[in-house]
């Protein structure tokens, strides 16, 4: 750990005479050598430009952003705030803290760092207030606290750089566009400060400098790219005996990569959801005869679980730590020398950043290895390193800001001072997020906070804000700020209960299961959570009580929204490789095979038509269309084919999506299946099956809680965190129906049509098919076609007329079970 | 719409999916909870809901008492969110309650949240109307609210959650009709506590009500 893991550098030739002496010095002492990009963005700030420096993992990229200030602040700093650094990560921001000691210690800086997040005491928080810190390392949410408070003029009046670490992973979210409005606001408040955006390699490097640069459009801000890592190396690993035709867990894989683990120094074996992350850590270990010691790391265990594991990685003394995305960013860990990736990478993007934790050295190639867990996944796998090899880096460029985020901004800044709505929005139109927003949205949301916007204007008496006789806005009382203070952010958390072991008071917390999962257990049941086997005892208040132990299949908690789509980029070389022969070399076997016989029984999908097949399977009619457009775009593609097979009477009986088919089955045969995927698909149904959908009434609560409409749940409150689970819904239900262009409304279908549905997807796909729906009408289900009627039945379906279905459905199966009897 | 019959020492009684029931014998509408103002209630400690839920529940109202043409409603307590709640009504609003009032004729029973809006209980015919549950004599079935009961059924895809009716051979636990009422598992204790000897849950539907024994919810399929 230390400075000698984030900051290592490899030797290169280049001129060290632009860095003062004692950097010089420094630098020299340790064999190492500036690199140009960290000189670049020394140049940049040195001629007072912004810059956002792209580099890999391992290139120096942090101390590139934090040596203008080291070098400004060596000779005699004057007291007060100098420099901030954001992270989305509070253990990143403690990790940095840590690692700039060892330079400002080694060259005897008088420069004071301290860091600054949800964690930091309370007078720590005074002392800072007091005696501001030189350079403050600290989080969007807690930067965010800071403006809007009444003294962030004066403290923030000094201050001369911002930089910001792991802006790919910020821009484009809700977290990302606070932290634009805020730093729209320091460039009000500190009109000198230069930023420095820190981003791994990025599909579209424009549009992120935009969003550093202080206009919002790219003025003034120097776009600096890191020389390229070495490529690295990446294998496929495939397990012994029968490749299975679906399932997503990779579990037959286990003592495979056991295998690969024993051969490596430290392996971070990464799976994709968290219920994988507990199968998985169980199947190595039941394979563990040497004990290696293997850890298990994701976002629903405790924290000091995570910090136990991850100071234990940091020590070198695991082999292996089974993990989710939420070891995708952050520190950096020396030891880890090995990359597996078990079950589909999703995109080329994610497993770059995955694919970068295993390098810490620029000319060192990082290894990886990529276990496909069933059929389809095999040529994803194959995808996917194709794709790193072309650097064909996928995601989209950053959507436009959240007016639910604007809205807990204006209520902010009207805590820090009074404000002129037109002083705010030229403030906040400089900001890329929200360049485009209309004069119109911004009043909306600027109504909103003040008395709730409705068109029924009741709540005349209860405003938030009130306007004076210039048109100043002002914030109502002392009680509405303290409101804002205690639910600013934008991370908005199902309902969860905290595990306990032990039973008891004293009993340790393991980590955290949705409200829903705890739920559905009764007590005797068993659970698999943070590794271990454990036996239901109950739940009380917000905890749901366990002991180890117990007997029966125990469950796994799945949490909501675990699984991303197939990117766009990885969709488009499957279907490429599938329509080539050639490539298949590199295929298993029975994949070759399976592929083969499809090519003999129906057809292969081409890269440039949609095929469909249709045939009888057990009284039902099934048509399954290969679009490999994702699971999401697929289920409203569902919805939408179905009700036009309605309309054209052929009886749909229910539809399945996975990330590379849709699958329908119907009572009677489809034909003219050309009329189906015209492109009026897309008409109203969508939009009213979108309205009454799970995913739109979730976006809805995330909205409603991130603009301020109701009150973020606080540890203790579960009677609150009820009622609010509850009352998002109804409050929907009433909205739609009596106001349904509310601003809130508006900022859900935003967020849905960004990202939540795939629209675009869809009409693309049907764009594409017109005239080339290939349909094949056949006597038996065709090999291709098998995993996707495998995953009938598992399939979660959310929401309106499905949700009717189901409850018909288990009704009626109870009824018969247990005769008309039992229910009287 | 189909509602399910069910039969009770008082006679025959229709769960109508909208969350209320229908006692045609005697032509009473029975609905609890329609927390009318709940959200101007939470506006004055700075939540600023929709202020449309008094609008919704009088609509949802309007239609059941087109559809049974009932002579009396029976509102079993918290019709109101707090005391002052009928006073704050919108113009609109409280001149249609009225009109209401003046078609059917209603018996508000008083809640925990609007106390002295109206009597604590109303016995007839074998039946008896109250806020919360309490003893039942022999021979007769009680009707009552406040706990807004909901249950959560496991199908193949998931667990699915709705308010619901429970009942037994002795009371019928009413769904809070209001918009922005929430809701109680029907697992938790105060509820569990009223069914010792189990009983039936009904979770609302879009066009039916759905049946299950109480002992059903909440437990895996």
């Amino acid at each position: 750990m230390g400075a000698d893991c984030r900051f290592r550098q490899v030797c290169h030739v280049w001129r060290v005479t632009t860095l003062p002496a004692p950097f010089a010095d420094w630098f020299a002492a340790r064999g190492w050598t500036p690199r140009p990009h960290q000189l670049a963005v020394l140049d940049a700030v040195r001629r007072r430009e912004n810059a956002l420096l792209i580099a890999p993992t391992g290139g120096g990229k942090t101390l590139a952003g934090f040596l203008p200030s080291l070098i400004a602040l060596a000779d005699d700093p004057p007291e007060g705030l100098h420099t901030i650094y954001v992270s989305p990560l509070k253990a990143l921001a403690t990790d940095i803290a840590r690692n700039l000691e060892a330079p400002v210690a080694e060259m005897g800086l008088p420069i004071r760092v301290e860091t600054r997040t949800g964690d930091t005491p309370a007078n720590r928080r005074a002392r800072q207030r007091a005696r501001p810190p030189h350079i403050l390392l600290t989080t969007p949410e807690s930067l965010a606290l800071l403006l809007y408070d009444p003294e962030a003029a004066s403290r923030f009046a000094g201050l001369a750089s911002i930089v910001i670490d792991e802006v790919h992973a910020l821009a484009g979210t809700k977290r990302g566009d606070q932290l634009a409005l805020c730093l729209a606001r320091l460039a009000r408040l500190a009109p000198g400060a230069v930023r420095i955006g820190l981003s791994a390699t990025i599909a579209h490097p424009a549009a992120i400098r935009d969003w550093i640069s202080p206009d919002g459009r790219g003025g003034a801000t120097a776009l600096i790219a890191g020389e390229a890592g070495a490529a690295p190396e990446i294998g496929m690993l495939i397990a012994p005996g029968r490749m299975p035709w679906s399932g997503h867990m990779g579990l037959m894989a286990a003592e495979a990569v056991l295998g690969r683990i024993r051969e490596a120094r430290m392996t971070i074996v990464f799976v994709n959801t968290r219920a994988q992350a507990e199968l998985m850590f169980e199947a190595l270990w039941k394979h563990n005869e040497e004990t290696l010691p293997i850890a298990l790391h994701h976002g629903s265990l405790a924290v000091e679980q995570r910090r136990r594991v991850e100071a234990a990685m940091a020590g070198g003394k695991l082999r292996a730590v089974v993990a989710t995305s939420s070891l995708d960013l952050g520190i950096d860990w020396a030891g880890v020398d090995q990359v597996i990736q078990i079950g589909a990478p999703k995109g080329v993007s994610r497993l770059l950043q995955r694919l970068g934790r295993a390098n810490h050295r620029l000319d060192e190639a990082s290894r990886a290895l990529l276990v496909p867990a069933n059929r389809f996944e095999v040529l994803e796998c194959a995808a996917a390193i194709e794709g790193v090899a072309a650097q064909d880096l996928d995601g989209d460029p950053p959507r436009p800001g959240g007016l639910d985020v604007l809205a807990q901004h204006v209520l902010g800044c009207a805590c820090a001072a009074p404000f002129h709505p037109d002083d705010l929005f030229a403030e906040i139109t400089a900001s890329a997020p929200y360049a485009a927003l209309a004069r119109k949205d911004f009043d909306d949301v600027l109504r909103f906070v003040e008395d709730g916007g409705y068109a029924l204007a009741v709540y005349e008496r209860y405003r938030r804000l009130f306007r004076d006789a210039e048109g100043v806005v002002h914030v109502r009382n002392e009680a509405v700020a303290r409101r804002l203070r205690m639910n600013i952010g934008t991370i908005v958390e199902a309902p969860v209960l905290k595990v306990r072991l032990g039973g008891g008071r004293g009993g340790i917390v393991l980590g955290e299961v949705e409200e829903y999962f705890a739920a559905m257990l009764a007590p005797g049941d068993t659970f698999r959570f943070a590794g271990r086997l454990l036996r239901f005892l109950g739940i009380r208040e917000t905890s749901v009580l366990c002991a180890e132990g117990g007997t029966g299949e125990p469950r796994i908690p799945a949490y909501v929204g675990g699984r991303m789509p197939l990117s766009t980029n990885l969709a488009d070389r499957v279907r490429l490789m599938l329509h080539t022969p050639a490539t298949w070399d590199r295929f298993p076997a029975p994949v070759r095979e399976w592929l083969g016989l499809q090519a003999a029984r129906s057809a292969l999908p081409a890269p440039d038509d949609l095929l469909v097949e249709t045939f009888p399977r057990g009284g039902r009619w099934y048509l399954v269309a290969y679009c490999f457009e994702g699971r999401q775009a697929h289920q409203a593609l569902g919805m939408l084919l179905t009700r036009r097979l309605e309309r054209f009477g052929f009886q749909p009986l229910g539809y399945v999506a996975t990330d590379y088919v849709l699958g329908i089955w119907c009572a009677r045969e489809p034909t003219g299946v050309g009329r189906l995927f015209e492109e009026d698909l897309l008409g109203e149904d969508l939009e009213s099956w979108m309205a009454d959908s799970s995913m739109l009434r979730r976006s809805f609560r995330n909205v409603a809680v991130i603009a301020g409409l109701i009150e973020r749940v606080h540890p203790g409150g579960e009677k609150n965190r009820r009622q609010i689970t509850v009352n998002t819904d109804l409050i929907y239900d009433v909205l739609r129906k009596h106001d349904p262009t509310h601003i809130l409304l508006r900022a859900t279908w935003a967020d849905a049509a960004h990202g939540l549905v795939d629209l675009a997807r869809i009409a693309g796909m049907l764009a594409r098919a017109r005239g080339r729906v290939h349909h094949r009408a056949l006597p038996r289900v065709s090999p291709l076609a098998v995993p996707v009627l495998l995953e009938i039945g598992r399939e979660r379906v959310g929401g309106g007329e499905a949700e009717e279905a189901l409850l018909g459905e288990a009704e009626a199966l109870i009824a018969e079970a247990m005769g008309p009897g039992a229910l009287v | 719409m189909t509602a399910a019959p069910i039969h009770r020492a008082a006679g025959r009684f229709l769960l109508d999916p909208a969350g209320a029931v229908f006692w045609p014998e005697r032509r009473a509408l029975i609905v609890a909870d329609l927390h009318l103002e709940k959200a101007s209630s939470i506006a004055a400690r700075g939540g600023l809901l929709p202020p449309y839920d008094s609008r919704a529940t009088l609509d949802r109202l309007a239609l059941l008492l087109r559809r049974y043409a009932p002579e009396r409603v029976i509102a079993l307590g918290d019709s109101f969110h707090d005391a002052a709640g009928r006073a704050r009504l919108p113009a609109e609003d409280a001149s249609r309650l009225a009109r209401m009032e003046a078609a059917h004729r209603f018996l508000w029973i008083e809640g925990n949240h609007d106390q002295g809006a109206g009597r604590a209980d109303h016995a007839e015919a074998g039946a008896v109307f109250r806020h919360a549950a309490g003893e039942v004599a022999p021979g007769t079935v009680e009707f009552s609210g406040h706990f807004h009961p909901k249950a959560r059924i496991a199908t193949r895809a998931g667990a699915v959650a709705r308010p619901c009716f429970v009942t037994d051979a002795h009371r019928v636990l009413l769904p809070a009709f209001g918009a922005y009422a929430g809701g109680l598992e029907v697992t938790a204790p105060p509820i569990r506590a009223l069914f010792p000897r189990g009983g039936q849950v009904f979770l609302l539907g879009r066009d039916r009500v759905y049946a299950f024994p109480l002992a059903h919810a909440a437990k895996a399929a």
